[in-house]
């Protein structure tokens, strides 16, 4: 991996795992840790994380989500980076801690400080690593998601493509309305589950209609639900398989555990 | 208009099996034919677009933040040139107050021009159980008024039907006509109801129009049309009255023409609608034309309660109609399971603020926060910052349902307590993991049915990062 100068030769990066990678899918945090050393960096991970408090922010919770910031500041304000394997969180942290510890100064303070160097994984990689290839070889056609909040939140769409162009064997095709949620939504997936399932079933047509084999996204929470979808479609009414993992599985070659939602008897239910 | 708003899951179950109703809304199929499309488009060949954006944005956030004397100047000025202002407290009163305009010069048919303030104080009931007949002449609405159904999106108020309903429609209604015609093509439909609307225009007492700005150094009002009935409405009876919220001032003509370049691309990716309206006054001698008394009926409605809250950047608003095209949940549902008057994103937000929350506290939870809406409001509205402060006041009133406060208690608990949180996780991660190794993911959850009606819920891989981390740190340490 090609990783030009930077500011600082080796910086220190917190990983913040993100409950979704931490309990459904570990393999994603090391691949983002495999990643993050092989672009210069020494990674450490805070034990007494846990959450963002995005669930809570987004039900209007506003004290339990305060409390769960100032500890997310605390634990990852000494860092040089922080960095989060999905946009989601990463929003969290970025767009939405200064905005809800506005009222308190020096929270203020800190928690713009904690912005300025938080980035989602991918984004961290390519803008400010100089990442532009990866030594690894994929072999198949791959379709992109891009996450809501990464995309409109961060600014995330062509660092995931750029870096996937790079490797041998992958084939990306684009998928139509690459940029129209999926239908996951946090909590809205409870609360609204009929309309999330129309979303979904959206996507996953769109998805199927690509050719692709493989389809990828930087968050979780979409990976769960399209991978769910595909799934059940695939299960009842035979629709063509394709393959769910997060983007960084593929960028770092660790693609030895089954895809998401796939398990030791190749998923038939 | 009765709200449903409280209503909206079974509306929205009532939406999802309608099959007529999802053939239409493919006309939202985003990245083909649809509204959104057009408006990327339209916007991709202005490239001072983001730009106007920023001066509309501006000219509403000064108009607002004065508004009580732009609108005593509007007054003024409207007054100036021989017309009527009417200050409405609420539906209430601006009904009345049309209701008696309309009985001091014998009305017996009213047209009425697109207005989405006439169907939030819901007027055209209110006349014609005053024996008044009103006919809407925009064909969208002229076909939900003769289904006897409410309009479902701010600009296209029939697009929740397929051109096979409003041709039966169109047969059961217009008896007058060889049942056996062919209504196959658009063309057909909008040539028979261009004819029939034709007589209404001529016998017509009193035209109602909205308005899509009011003008306060001129005193006019501004509609936008695509079909030309907003002038005939207008011009042809004795008496026009224009139905208009307060926030559709803004201070001088060329503020208007700033907004207006981002009206009609936002809503439907014309450079400009093909009438822009303007009316200042009733007809004045030796005018060809036009109608004998100009009244505007300013209402507020709740609006005012707005100010300087932080719901008052919904009053920046200009109805284009953008965020509900861009929106995948109005995609899925339409706009009638949103139970009002105002469906979609800029719904959510001003729904809850003029009906109050606890009758509509769905509408701003119906979201997923992905932003479509805020990215494509040419006034730069935070709509999804609006509904989480309504999610905020539904929270702090405990108006959501115990189980889900509780579940959010337990949780943020939890998250607090790192310990606890993790070994929670990583006992529920295993046996998840075990349970779910063979197949890689779940046919029926208990606790997520919701999610395993239709969906695999995919199993964890089995040991928590935390865990298998910490076990590799400690293994490391001992080397």
């Amino acid at each position: 991996m090609n990783s030009p100068s930077s500011p600082s030769p080796r910086p220190r990066v917190g990983l913040f795992v993100t409950c979704l990678v931490d309990f459904f899918r570990p393999s994603v945090g090391f691949a983002a840790v495999s990643l993050l050393e092989a672009a210069g960096c020494t990674v450490e991970i805070p034990e007494t994380q846990t959450c963002c408090g995005q669930p809570a922010y987004n039900s209007g919770d506003r004290a339990d989500t305060k409390d769960l910031a100032k500890r997310t500041i605390a634990l990852f304000e000494g860092f040089d980076y922080t960095v989060v394997p999905s946009g989601s969180c990463g929003g969290m942290i970025k767009e939405h801690y200064p905005e809800l510890l506005r009222d308190e100064p020096d929270w203020a303070r800190r928690a713009r400080q904690l912005a300025a160097r938080t980035y989602e994984l991918v984004s961290f990689l390519h803008d400010v690593r100089g990442v532009r290839n990866v030594p690894v070889r994929y072999d198949g056609t791959v379709t992109y998601h891009d996450s809501c909040s990464g995309l409109r939140e961060l600014g995330i769409k062509e660092q995931p493509r750029a870096l996937l162009r790079s490797i041998p064997g992958l084939k990306l095709v684009e998928l139509p309305s690459a940029e129209v949620c999926c239908g996951f939504g946090g909590t809205f997936c409870v609360k609204y589950p009929e309309i999330s399932d129309k979303m979904v079933a959206n996507k996953a047509a769109d998805v199927i209609g690509t050719g692709a084999d493989t389809l990828l996204a930087g968050d979780m929470g979409c990976l769960l639900n399209m991978a769910g979808k595909l799934k059940r479609l695939r299960i009842e009414e035979g629709a063509r398989p394709v393959r769910v993992r997060h983007v960084a599985e593929v960028l770092a070659g660790m693609t030895d555990e089954p895809p998401i939602g796939e398990g030791q008897d190749k998923g038939r239910a | 208009m009765q709200p449903t708003s409280h209503r909206f899951k079974e509306n929205v179950r009532g939406a999802l099996a309608d099959a007529a109703l999802q053939r239409a809304l493919r006309f939202f199929d985003f990245g083909q034919a649809g509204l959104a499309e057009r408006r990327r488009q339209a916007v991709a060949k202005l490239p001072e677009f983001e730009a106007l954006r920023e001066q509309a944005k501006a000219i509403k956030d000064h108009t607002l933040a004065n508004l009580d004397w732009y609108l005593e100047r509007f007054e003024k000025n409207c007054t100036a040139a021989g017309g009527h202002v009417h200050w409405c407290r609420d539906a209430e009163e601006a009904r009345q107050t049309v209701l008696d305009i309309c009985r001091r010069v014998g009305a017996r048919t009213v047209t009425k021009g697109k207005s989405m303030i006439g169907e939030e104080i819901a007027i055209n009931d209110f006349l014609a159980a005053n024996g008044i007949e009103p006919i809407e002449t925009d064909l969208g609405e002229y076909i939900v008024q003769i289904r006897h159904e409410a309009p479902s999106h701010i600009i296209a108020p029939a697009i929740h039907l397929t051109k096979d309903q409003v041709a039966a429609s169109f047969r059961d209604t217009h008896k007058q006509f060889d049942p056996a015609r062919p209504l196959e093509e658009p063309r057909a439909l909008l040539d028979e109801a261009r004819g029939v609307l034709r007589q209404k225009f001529l016998e017509a007492d009193v035209g109602i129009t909205g308005a899509n700005f009011l003008i306060a150094e001129t005193g006019s009002s501004i509609i936008v049309t695509n079909e030309g009935n907003g002038d005939l409405t207008q011009l042809l009876p004795k008496a026009h009255i224009v139905l208009a919220s307060l926030e559709k001032v803004v201070p001088t003509l060329e503020d208007a023409a700033t907004i207006l370049r981002v009206l009609a691309r936002s809503a439907t990716g014309q450079e400009m609608s093909v009438y822009t309206t303007f009316s200042t006054g009733p007809r004045r001698p030796g005018d060809l034309d036009g109608p004998g008394e100009y009244h505007v009926i300013l209402l507020d409605n709740g609006r005012s309660q707005l100010l300087g809250t932080e719901f008052q950047e919904i009053l920046r608003c200009i109805r284009c109609g953008a965020c509900m095209n861009n929106c995948p949940v109005y995609a899925s549902i339409g706009g009638h399971a949103y139970g009002w008057v105002y469906p979609g994103p800029m719904g959510a937000v001003l729904t809850p603020s003029l009906i109050g929350i606890e009758n509509a506290r769905h509408l701003p939870n119906a979201s997923t926060f992905c932003g479509r809406c805020e990215s494509v409001c040419p006034m730069k509205i935070p709509l999804p910052k609006l509904m989480r402060h309504y999610r905020e006041q539904e929270y702090e009133r405990r108006l959501a349902p115990a189980t889900v406060r509780m579940g959010l208690a337990a949780w943020a608990f939890l998250a607090r307590r790192p310990a606890l949180y993790h070994s929670m996780a990583r006992l529920a991660a295993g046996v998840l993991g075990r349970l779910g190794r063979r197949h890689g993911s779940f046919f029926n959850l208990p606790l997520a049915t919701g999610w395993t009606a239709t969906r695999e819920m995919p199993a964890p891989q089995g040991k928590t990062f935390q865990a298998q981390w910490r076990a590799r740190q400690r293994s490391k340490g001992r080397r």
